[in-house]
């Protein structure tokens, strides 16, 4: 993608709409790091394009002072898919839910990642269905009373890395709305990945599920519980670092450093091809309760589709010369009547 | 003195307008195979030809059953013909199962051509025979000739590299070569194409070159065959021809209307069949800058069409029966967005699963109603494999001034026959109009639902042009700024506007064209496939001193405008549709007339005959 100097304010990149989320929602966070991380992206906004599906993350394009489409639940991957491929020039974002890409859009999320199509998503994880008014989604956890459970939901929820590392994403990381400098960061990563990036922002839906991440975002949660993945840097985490991950066998594993050697200790690679470290990392909690990983877990390079598309179109000219109608109709033979 | 000519003895050579010929055999037999080359090299030699290709959903169902009999049907004709003829007057069956599966179709004093060595006890019993049909007198009435197609094949490949059961594939090449000199084709064409095929395999070009060969040589041996038939060179309007299916037609369709209209070809589509061979034919031809997207599922193929439109493609999704089901709430978001799409659908049996492999037309009002709310679209179906070409023109034609989803209805028949196509000039085809826009319309900003007031279609700014960004989507726009509304005027406003846009296209269509007897009491009206049965059967019957007219729509959303004044011209109507009647219950809702159906949902088309037989028995009601 060209890069152009373009220097924006925040508020250039804000729509002329009233932003209708609920007050106190997550979601006004995530909208501000956005803003200000697009701002300053280097790419004017008339290539920026933002892709929904349906749910209150859903309505975020409607914000955004560039091109955007909200589209139907859980299709915004594939709608994105046929915007990148049509102008690979354009610098392209879906926003969605738990709802929408991992319950009705999951079969588009897995392809979208598995292709390596060149889109950024963001999902926005509440563990609820807000629009719908509070039913539990595919990332409610076990026992969760709702509305349409209320005796509690008996699935087992996604984990949402474990599932895009999964279907072969080469791009995952995880932040939380609070915490603005992680978005920044890990947007920045997503923009400069080639090929489609998954990143999940645990988003508070104050009205349905609050405190949903309280273990993360409280006070001494957030110390003590965020394990904060930085490439080429040990793993360690805890209010006085007493922490660490180590890799044994494979499985990642929390352990006091008193118990081990610092040699031990694990020292993040973004880069490693093979995706097993990066899901045992993700393994380390199921949802936001206890010690859990934050920040980018993989970023490998690899084709994208959009290029080996274009490659392909590229060929045939090369091959074939530009299409001519007259030599199409022609191409089966044809026979002359006198 | 005259170069000495190899003469056949007692070889008589007698000239007839047309034939039927059915090729029928075991799904793996290479039945379609050996009927599209009699029917290219008759293409080559000039006939007109309609061709009836049909098949099994099974790929390879249990050999020797009547569920896995595939057969092909063609005529050729030395005059301009419209359907792949009635009952045919040949019929070659390569096992039991083949003849019991086709041969109460066989025209009286027919010519019946069975291998014969397939007639063992145990392919005899697996038909469903009790008897052996040869000893049963239920052939009696027709020409039967025994011929030892697999005897033939292994001596001819005795000596041939290709070994063991892989011999007998040949076999199908005694069936073509012998029908070849029964009906005075060469065989040079045939072997070229066998040459060029099998580059790679020498000896497998060899081997059914050996057979074809042999299978010709057969009829030069055997007196039996030494009165032979030639179906002389039709009468066509001078000019260049191919021979293409609809499937073909309508891919070549879409590229040439995304080159008439200056953009770049967007196909989204998940594998279905019929439709499947225009993902396929797109997908061969990038060099035109042609996106072929074989997405995940129908939603997909559908939602990234959706998100190409946005991006300024001409945007086509393609599929059959149950993929349109799946595509539909995606339908309706283009339809709300306005954004101009092409939706294709080769109908086949329905519901459900149904006859994945046979004609239908029965999707028709799904295609106009099978939406959520109120969302009228344009609907318009090709009646025949050139047609196809057109309407895929006028559907991306439609999508792209109008700003709006357009479903192009084909189905089986169409897709899988083919005709002669005489090639149009293509500088002659008309160059398509679009909204793109890259100037902002008003000075408060880009008014993404500032409409037209001609064709009242909003503009198309796409991503990439400065100044015009803009949001839209599923929700309710507000007239003008494109912003979501919920208000109750509003809403009204733009449903209103959205129908109206839609009728408003009726002025911009071709009027419908009479045929037949103009001062007739009876018009037959059909749409799409069964064109070419109608219009031979109303022929028919005009020569046969019954006053009958026939017309045919293409456009069934909108009508075309001169749709009533053509209808209150005559007395009775008469709809025969492939389904339990759709079209009709349009007709009747709309014109008030008490229209009368002629409906038939048997997999297969209506042949003339059966129409001509049906639509005077509706006269004489």
């Amino acid at each position: 993608m060209s890069k152009v100097p373009v220097n924006y304010k925040r508020t250039d990149m804000q729509s002329d709409q009233e932003v209708k989320w609920c007050p106190g929602c997550g979601d006004y966070t995530i909208l501000a790091s956005v803003q200000s991380f697009m701002a300053e992206l280097g790419i004017s906004k008339e290539k920026m394009v933002f892709v929904s599906g349906i749910g209150c993350a859903a309505r975020f394009p409607y914000y955004m002072n560039t091109y955007g489409l909200h589209t139907i639940h859980g299709r915004a991957p594939a709608v994105a898919t046929g915007v990148t491929l049509s102008n690979p020039d354009l610098s392209v974002w879906v926003v969605s839910g738990d709802g929408d890409s991992l319950s009705i859009g999951g079969n588009h999320l897995i392809h979208a990642l598995r292709k390596n199509v060149n889109i950024k998503i963001l999902m926005f994880n509440n563990q609820i269905y807000g629009l719908t008014k509070g039913q539990y989604s595919p990332t409610s956890e076990e026992g969760k009373k709702t509305k349409s459970s209320p005796f509690g939901s008996v699935e087992l929820p996604f984990n949402p890395m474990s599932v895009a590392l999964g279907a072969e994403a080469s791009f995952v990381a995880r932040s939380v709305d609070m915490d603005r400098d992680l978005t920044t960061q890990v947007l920045q990563e997503a923009s400069t990945h080639k090929g489609s990036a998954f990143i999940e922002i645990y988003q508070n839906c104050n009205v349905f599920n609050d405190k949903a991440f309280e273990q993360l975002t409280s006070k001494e949660g957030r110390v003590a519980n965020r394990i904060n993945l930085v490439h080429g840097e040990k793993v360690i985490f805890g209010a006085e670092d007493e922490f660490a991950v180590t890799i044994e066998n494979g499985e990642a594993k929390i352990a006091k450093r008193t118990d081990i050697d610092d040699s031990q200790i694990y020292v993040h690679d973004i880069t490693r091809e093979n995706p097993s470290v990066a899901f045992s990392l993700s393994r380390l909690s199921h949802g936001p309760y206890g010690p859990t990983p934050m920040g980018v877990f993989r970023k490998v390079q690899r084709e994208t589709y959009n290029e080996d598309v274009m490659k392909q179109i590229d060929f045939a000219k090369d091959s074939k010369g530009d299409g001519e109608l007259d030599k199409l109709v022609r191409s089966l033979g044809t026979w002359d009547v006198k | 003195m005259d170069e000495p000519k190899l003469k056949i003895e007692n070889k008589t050579v007698e000239s007839i307008p047309a034939v039927t010929i059915r090729f029928a055999g075991d799904s793996g037999d290479g039945m379609q195979l050996v009927g599209t080359r009699f029917t290219d090299t008759s293409a080559l030699f000039g006939n007109d030809l309609a061709t009836l290709p049909a098949f099994p959903a099974e790929i390879r169902a249990p050999q020797g059953t009547i569920a896995g009999v595939s057969s092909f049907q063609v005529q050729i004709a030395d005059f301009d013909i419209l359907t792949p003829g009635d009952n045919p007057e040949v019929l070659v069956a390569m096992n039991p199962a083949a003849l019991k599966a086709h041969l109460h179709d066989l025209a009286p004093n027919g010519m019946l051509i069975i291998n014969e060595d397939a007639f063992e006890e145990k392919n005899i019993t697996k038909a469903g025979y009790k008897i052996d049909p040869r000893e049963s007198g239920e052939l009696d009435g027709y020409r039967v000739f025994e011929v030892p197609m697999e005897k033939l094949t292994k001596e001819a490949l005795k000596d041939s590299e290709i070994k063991g059961r892989a011999i007998l594939r040949s076999k199908n090449m005694i069936a073509l070569g012998l029908i070849s000199w029964v009906f005075n084709r060469p065989l040079e064409d045939t072997i070229n194409w066998l040459n060029k095929k099998f580059e790679k395999l020498p000896e497998v070009a060899d081997a059914n070159i050996k057979t074809l060969k042999t299978g010709y040589n057969f009829g030069i041996t055997v007196e039996a065959f030494h009165h032979t038939y030639v179906v002389e060179k039709a009468a066509l309007p001078t000019g260049e021809y191919t021979n293409i299916n609809g499937n073909i037609g309508l891919s070549w369709g879409l590229i040439a209307g995304a080159k008439l209209s200056n953009l770049e070809l967007f196909y989204g589509s998940y594998p279905i069949t019929p439709a499947s061979d225009i993902l396929h034919e797109l997908s061969k031809h990038k060099n035109f800058n042609v996106i072929t997207f074989q997405a995940e599922d129908e939603i997909a193929a559908a939602a990234a069409t959706v998100g190409a439109s946005f991006t300024g493609k001409l945007a086509v999704t393609g599929t059959s029966g149950p993929g349109l089901a799946l595509k539909s709430e995606t339908i309706s978001l283009a339809l709300s967005a306005e954004l101009p799409m092409v939706i294709v659908n080769v109908q086949r049996g329905g519901p459900s699963t149904g006859l994945p492999t046979k004609p239908e037309q029965s999707d028709l009002l799904f295609a106009l109603y099978g939406r959520h709310g109120e969302s009228p679209l344009p609907v318009l179906a090709s009646r025949s494999p050139s047609h196809a070409f057109y309407t895929a023109i006028e559907a991306s034609r439609i999508a792209l001034k109008y700003m709006t989803p357009v479903i192009l209805l084909s189905d089986n028949y169409v897709a899988t026959g083919s005709e002669p196509w005489k090639l149009p000039d293509i500088s002659d085809l008309p160059s398509l109009t679009n909204n793109l826009t890259t100037t902002n319309n008003s000075k408060d900003g880009f008014l993404p639902f500032h409409r037209d007031m001609t064709t009242f279609a909003r503009p198309w700014a796409v991503p990439g042009v400065p100044g015009l960004e803009h949001r839209i989507g599923g929700l309710e726009k507000e007239e003008g700024t494109g912003n979501v509304s919920y208000d109750s005027a509003n809403h009204q406003y733009m449903t209103d506007m959205r129908a109206w846009k839609i009728a408003n296209i009726a002025n911009d269509i071709e009027p419908l064209e009479l045929n037949g007897d103009e001062k007739a009491d009876t018009l037959v009206l059909g749409w799409g496939s069964t064109y070419g049965g109608i219009t031979q059967a109303v022929n028919r019957l005009n020569e046969k001193g019954v006053k009958v007219a026939s017309a045919h729509l293409t456009f069934i959303n909108p009508f075309p405008d001169n749709l009533g004044e053509i209808l209150s011209n005559f007395e009775r109507i008469i709809i025969p549709e492939l389904n339990t009647g759709q079209l009709i219950k349009l007709i009747r809702e709309r014109f008030l007339i008490d229209a009368k159906g002629i409906n038939k949902v048997a997999g297969e088309p209506f042949t003339a005959q059966e129409l001509a037989e049906k639509i005077e028995e509706k006269i004489n009601e």
